[in-house]
């Protein structure tokens, strides 16, 4: 079962591969008159510290990279809230047609036809998804997309009058830190709103907190603890009624697609992560792809430009909007994760776009009911795409913690699962399957866990100095704050020219 | 359904597992009048992987991309030379499909990367440091801007009217909600003019070279800079720091810029990936992800994401920026690029790029076309040209060439100025069909 400790030696830097006078690619020779370059360009640069290496040390430079490390194709990934999908190849293909890579975002709208239509068509299917009436693809991740939305709300309210009145933002104590972090950077004061002992917003805590200081509220459903939110009807309309907007964090949406619709909630907007929910890939931490639905009454705030339907349903963009907060992309947003979102979206269609959610809960489920003797969830409700549980017992017990359990799944060869989040639950272990895993693998997962839950009673030590079957073993990540080291320098730096004060 | 592996078998007995009879049973938590039937969305039929394909590609061909049109756009997104290796290493699904290396013993490989590419960015531009990457250049900026406010506590941003349009919207969406000020910098001459700016200045916000081509003087505008006391912001092309003396040597305190140009592709601009460096001293304001060095328990080095404590998930609402993520994959891109064409391989990029760029210059205005500026440029110019210059470009579309940026749009009394751009990958045959198309429609 546990993996023999790879033969797997750490890659040099590439700078110290580096020899004088190698070049790794066969660069455009220019076949235009010489020129003096001083003359053209003024005084030019003395040094420059790039590395010198062949093409083939370039590749297996980065293969070996690629050897001491981790993606959804080496193996199962259970990050609660990441939703680490399978990212089909085939929208790899789509995303490098040449019609679509080759296209500058400033050349005229009516020699990129195709695009726009593109653009148009993931809009209208987004809509539908989420129920909301328009779509807008400009924000460049999910955090992005929460600020949007929070910059929609403060248009609006300054629209009504009570943009300086209303300067505080309602976030759960069970919320990702991007939302109190995105409402920070819109300028709002942050008030957090307990969860009560079923896991839900504690309604009485937020009828207290909903004054008329309040924007809105920025509500994740369903929640971190992946519970759905029973009475979210109920919340949105408190919030309407104190005169504030609410927001969904879409980051869950997996739970919903094709069986319920946070428009249909009574959301005012929400954003959606096209890298979690719609498969396209997430690149070792980007690009995200950060979309927003919102209601009508928040239409005229969106970014520009706005890509809409003429009238003979043609695609045109609308720049000229004097309602729109502004730019808040240099272009149309993540383009070709747009076309692999679309390509996916069309993969599963009308037909099967329901299964995605179902599966994904349904496995979610499986893995939680399999665990429930040896991790058991917080809450004891059925789960949505995810389940959160908690190794509270064993640090207790056995002095175990949840990282050591993390840790030793390494040895088992799987990826670990998200840590200590929600803070609200001690000892958090949060798993997500999604739904493209197997009975067997999630059989695997769960009888690793099992087994080194018996580790944790009987030979904690295994756990404490986990993983051991890679090139390292756990860092020392205070070291590195202390002793910053962010980069390689040449032995000898360039002089470095004294500054005019 | 290829991507959703269960069988009905498979189906049964997790249900018999959790211990309920159907799927829909794991829903009922979810209000029964906010619940859909499966299929009952308004959606597209599901197409086959055949059928995916023709439709993408339909879609794809009703473009004209830079296969079908000679590119001499650029404004800030350049068709630029993408060597193999990027493709080819990018695909590999260990980079691809992994997620942020929050798991350092299993990311190793990505970890390694992102600190060469610091290592990378920070010497391109001359900087102490760099971050592991931002979502563009646009927003790059904007982050500069309100990093300097927390730098200073001053509110007023000067920035140069010569900085790219789209940024400087971008910068206004963001200094809008958290009430900072930004006030334009004239460029009369293609070159900025500092004379405006006050005592109150949180930064000066510079382009080198900038939207029109033009190498601004960065002595000038760190001299202006220096005497408001504000913070010293240039956003610079990485190509052209294979040639021209980094900002670093300018004493800029941030530098940013978009990383495109390195082996990414316009991609209708986007996915892009933001440059981010600063000097040492502001390391702990940086927005963004920074990758450091370290060790294991047995003194093996090893990398580990660092200085986390800015970051939101620690943080919260006291973050230096409400960012989580980089643009990991596009920065593995210019790591890629950077390593491959080195030293060498970048000189001659930019080289080449002078080259026609001289070129062209001369043999548009034989053409008929006026050069605007007379200060010296790097890649890029404006031409005035006798008639409205969207005109032109419509008409040289015709013939096959995509002519340049009209600046009419973005800037008055220039409704008859084109900015072209001229890349290592322009031919002398092309830039010689450019000139001659234009003259006929000059004619």
């Amino acid at each position: 079962m546990i993996q023999t400790p790879k033969l797997v030696k750490r890659p040099d830097l590439i700078f110290d591969l580096s020899r004088e006078g190698r070049v790794g690619a066969n660069v455009p020779v220019a076949d235009t008159p010489e020129v003096d370059l001083t003359t053209e360009l003024g005084e030019l640069r003395k040094e420059l510290h790039l590395p010198e290496v062949g093409e083939l040390d370039v590749l297996r430079h980065f293969t070996a990279l690629s050897h001491v490390n981790y993606g959804i194709e080496t193996g199962f990934y259970p990050l609660g809230s990441c939703t680490m999908k399978y990212n089909p190849r085939i929208n790899e293909r789509t995303a490098g047609l040449a019609g679509f890579a080759g296209l500058h975002p400033m050349q005229p709208a009516d020699t990129v036809p195709g695009a726009l239509e593109l653009l148009m068509r993931v809009q209208e299917i987004l809509c539908e998804l989420s129920g909301f009436e328009y779509v807008t693809l400009q924000p460049l991740a999910g955090a992005h997309g929460e600020l949007t939305c929070l910059m929609l709300i403060r248009a609006y309210h300054e629209s009504r009058g009570e943009g300086a009145s209303r300067n505080v933002i309602l976030v759960p104590d069970s919320a990702h830190g991007t939302n109190p972090a995105s409402a920070a950077r819109c300028g709002y004061q942050v008030r957090s709103i307990p969860t009560d002992s079923a896991g839900n917003t504690d309604l009485d805590a937020l009828a207290k907190g909903l004054d008329d200081s309040v924007a809105g509220l920025m509500l994740t459903n369903p929640s971190t603890l992946g519970l759905f939110e029973p009475n979210i009807a109920k919340i949105c309309e408190m919030v309407h009624a104190a005169g504030a907007q609410v927001f969904c964090d879409g980051a869950n949406m997996n739970a919903m697609v094709g069986t319920t619709r946070p428009g249909d909630h009574g959301f005012d907007c929400m954003h959606l992560n096209l890298h979690k929910t719609f498969s396209t890939p997430h690149g070792g931490g980007g690009p995200g792809c950060g979309a927003i639905g919102v209601k009508a009454h928040l239409e005229p705030f969106l970014p520009v430009p706005v890509v809409r339907r003429g009238v003979s349903q043609s695609v045109e963009l609308d720049e000229h909007r004097p309602h729109s907060i502004g730019r808040v992309s240099a272009y149309y947003g993540q383009f070709l994760m747009e076309v692999r979102a679309y390509t996916y979206l069309l993969a599963y269609g009308k037909e099967y776009m329901s299964d995605i959610s179902r599966h994904a809960v349904l496995n979610a489920n499986y893995v939680m009911a399999r665990l429930k003797d040896v991790l058991p969830a917080a809450f004891d409700r059925p789960c949505m795409h995810e389940c959160v549980l908690t190794a509270e017992h064993y640090k207790k017990e056995h002095g175990v913690r949840a990282l050591d359990i993390s840790k030793r799944l390494i040895d088992y060869g799987f990826h670990p699962p998200t840590n200590y989040f929600p803070l609200i639950v001690h000892e958090a272990i949060m798993i997500e399957p999604t739904e493209t895993e197997t009975k067997q693998t999630l059989d695997a997962f769960c009888d690793a866990l099992i087994a080194i839950c018996g580790e944790a009673v009987a030979h904690p030590h295994l756990l404490h100095q986990a993983p051991t079957s890679q090139i390292v073993g756990r860092l020392d990540e205070t070291a590195a704050v202390k002793n910053l080291d962010v980069r390689w320098r040449p032995s000898v730096m360039p002089p470095k020219v004294e500054a005019g004060k | 359904m290829a991507y959703i592996p269960h069988t009905k078998a498979d189906r049964r007995e997790m249900l018999a597992t959790i211990g309920v009879s159907t799927i829909d049973e794991l829903f009922r938590e979810i209000p029964a009048n906010l619940r859909l039937a499966p299929g009952s969305l308004d959606l597209p039929p599901a197409l086959d992987e055949s059928r995916l394909l023709t439709h993408l590609r339909e879609l794809s061909e009703r473009n004209l991309d830079s296969g079908k049109l000679t590119c001499f756009l650029g404004a800030g997104i350049y068709d630029r030379f993408v060597p193999a290796t990027v493709g080819a290493v990018l695909s590999r699904g260990e980079f691809l499909t992994a997620y942020t290396p929050y798991q350092p013993e299993l990311s190793q490989g990505y970890l390694q990367s992102i600190f060469e590419f610091q290592s990378l960015i920070s010497e391109l531009y001359g900087m102490d440091l760099a971050n592991a990457s931002m979502y563009d250049g646009a927003t790059a900026l904007a982050e500069a801007a309100i990093m300097a406010h927390g730098i200073n506590g001053r509110s007023t941003i000067y920035v140069s009217e010569a900085v790219h349009p789209h940024f400087r919207q971008v910068l206004d969406t963001y200094c809008w909600p958290v009430d900072l000020k930004v006030r334009l910098l004239p460029a009369p001459e293609g070159r900025t003019d500092y004379s405006a700016i006050e005592g109150d200045a949180a930064a000066v916000l510079v382009q080198y070279p900038n939207f029109f081509g033009v190498i601004e003087n960065l002595e000038a505008a760190r001299d202006a800079t220096r005497r408001a006391g504000a913070t010293f912001v240039v956003c610079a092309d990485p190509i052209a720091m294979a040639v021209l003396r980094p900002p670093g040597e300018f004493d800029a305190d941030i530098v940013v810029g978009e990383g495109q140009p390195m082996g990414v592709a316009m991609g209708f601009g986007g996915p892009l990936v933001g440059l981010f460096a600063c000097k040492s001293e502001y390391v702990r304001r940086i927005p963004g992800r920074i990758v450091g060095r370290t060790t294991d328990g047995h003194g093996a080095p090893g990398y580990v994401m660092t200085l986390r404590t800015r970051e939101q998930d620690i943080r919260r609402e006291k973050a230096t920026s409400n960012i989580c993520t980089n643009e990991a994959l596009m920065a593995l891109a210019c790591t890629v690029y950077l390593e491959a064409l080195g030293k060498n391989g970048l000189r001659q990029v930019a080289e080449t790029t002078v080259r026609n760029t001289s070129y062209a210059a001369k043999v548009l205005t034989a053409a008929g076309a006026k050069l605007r500026f007379a200060d010296r440029v790097f890649g890029e110019f404006v031409i005035d040209l006798p008639i409205d210059a969207r005109a032109v470009q419509k008409k040289l579309i015709t013939k096959g060439i995509l002519a340049g940026l009209p600046l009419g749009p973005y800037y008055k009394g220039m409704d008859q100025s084109l900015l072209v751009a001229v890349t290592e990958t322009r031919t002398r045959s092309e830039i010689d069909a450019y000139a001659q198309a234009l003259k006929e429609v000059l004619a």
